[in-house]
């Protein structure tokens, strides 16, 4: 199924959860927050959320800022 | 007076009084030098997307999150929503109640939005935020803003990114008699002696990026600005001479020759 990632398209299992969509990106669950459809998923349901076709993804993180 | 030894709100001690920025560097071990010399503890982070091209280095790998704490920012947000929004994704990333809050009114001037800003401090401190907010040098708005619950005030010293140093001391003065949380310069300083200027003023501490970032040599200015504002901070603490119009010598008149 298809899964808007950070504003591009993107292939992802059907049932996939956050918290394999963030091991699949290689990225540190510590390190990251996701936005589901312009709400917060919360660490603790990672593992529980399962994400659905057209769902619209943003995994943001600490950048450089002043 | 504010005479306190350390820089102390919500509950938190620290014994730097300057903190700097991540952004601008020319490159991330440049940043970690330059962190290390200016001697701060708190550092400021923007939220953003993840690169989720691996190649690509991460800006953690190069801040010591034992040393440091890291203090993210709401920049880029124009409403109280967009930066509550951003707050909350700032807590979740990185499991701390603090944000330093930008609610930007103006795309030239980035001057802040107070009107939203105070409506996003409201709104953060109900959800348990530190909230350390980014405003102008109005001592009405910073009395707001401490009203409101912010933790410190950030005034502004002159428009971000600017240099142009602490354009209205009086006002920066007037903020310190106005209000008992800590007085942050956010924004404006330039070198050394900005930062010196707003440490005798009285302020509790000064916040920069470009000064630093921007700099030829980052790493030798970060080191300028820690000695600018332990200088500065140890003129307020000694407390100055009255400025006056005419001279007064230094050296009597007695005991010359006739």
């Amino acid at each position: 199924m298809e899964i808007r990632l950070n504003g591009k398209a993107r292939e992802v299992a059907e049932g996939m959860t956050v918290r394999r969509l963030l091991e699949e990106l290689g990225l540190h669950p510590m390190r990251v927050a996701v936005q589901r459809n312009l709400d917060i998923v919360k660490r603790e349901r990672y593992e529980e959320v399962v994400l659905q076709p057209d769902d619209t993804i943003e995994v943001l993180t600490f950048m450089a800022g002043g | 007076m504010r005479d306190g030894a350390t820089l102390k709100f919500a509950g938190k001690e620290f014994r730097s009084r300057l903190i700097v920025g991540t952004g601008k560097y020319p490159d991330y071990p440049t940043m970690q030098k330059a962190l290390e010399a200016s001697g701060a503890e708190i550092v400021t982070v923007a939220v953003r997307r993840v690169n989720l091209d691996r190649t690509q280095e991460s800006l953690l790998d190069y801040i010591d999150l034992k040393r440091y704490t890291l203090l993210p920012n709401t920049a880029g947000c124009y409403t109280a929503e967009e930066a509550v929004k951003y707050a909350r994704l700032a807590r979740e990333v990185g499991m701390s109640e603090m944000v330093k809050l930008e609610v930007i009114g103006d795309q030239r001037t980035l001057f802040p939005d107070n009107e939203e800003l105070l409506r996003a401090t409201r709104i953060l401190v109900k959800e348990g935020f530190v909230v350390l907010p980014y405003t102008n040098d109005d001592p009405i708005m910073a009395k707001k803003l401490q009203d409101a619950g912010a933790a410190v005030v950030m005034p502004l010293g002159a428009p971000i990114g600017s240099g142009l140093g602490i354009r209205n001391p009086h006002n920066i003065m007037i903020i310190l008699q106005t209000v008992q949380v800590p007085v942050i310069v956010d924004a404006g300083v330039g070198t050394a002696s900005d930062a010196a200027i707003a440490m005798e003023l009285g302020c509790d501490g000064v916040l920069m990026n470009t000064a630093i970032a921007g700099a030829k040599h980052p790493v030798m200015m970060a080191e300028a600005m820690r000695k600018a504002v332990e200088a500065g901070r140890s003129a307020y603490l000694a407390g100055r001479i009255p400025k006056k119009s005419y001279a007064t010598a230094s050296t009597t008149m007695e005991g010359m020759i006739e």
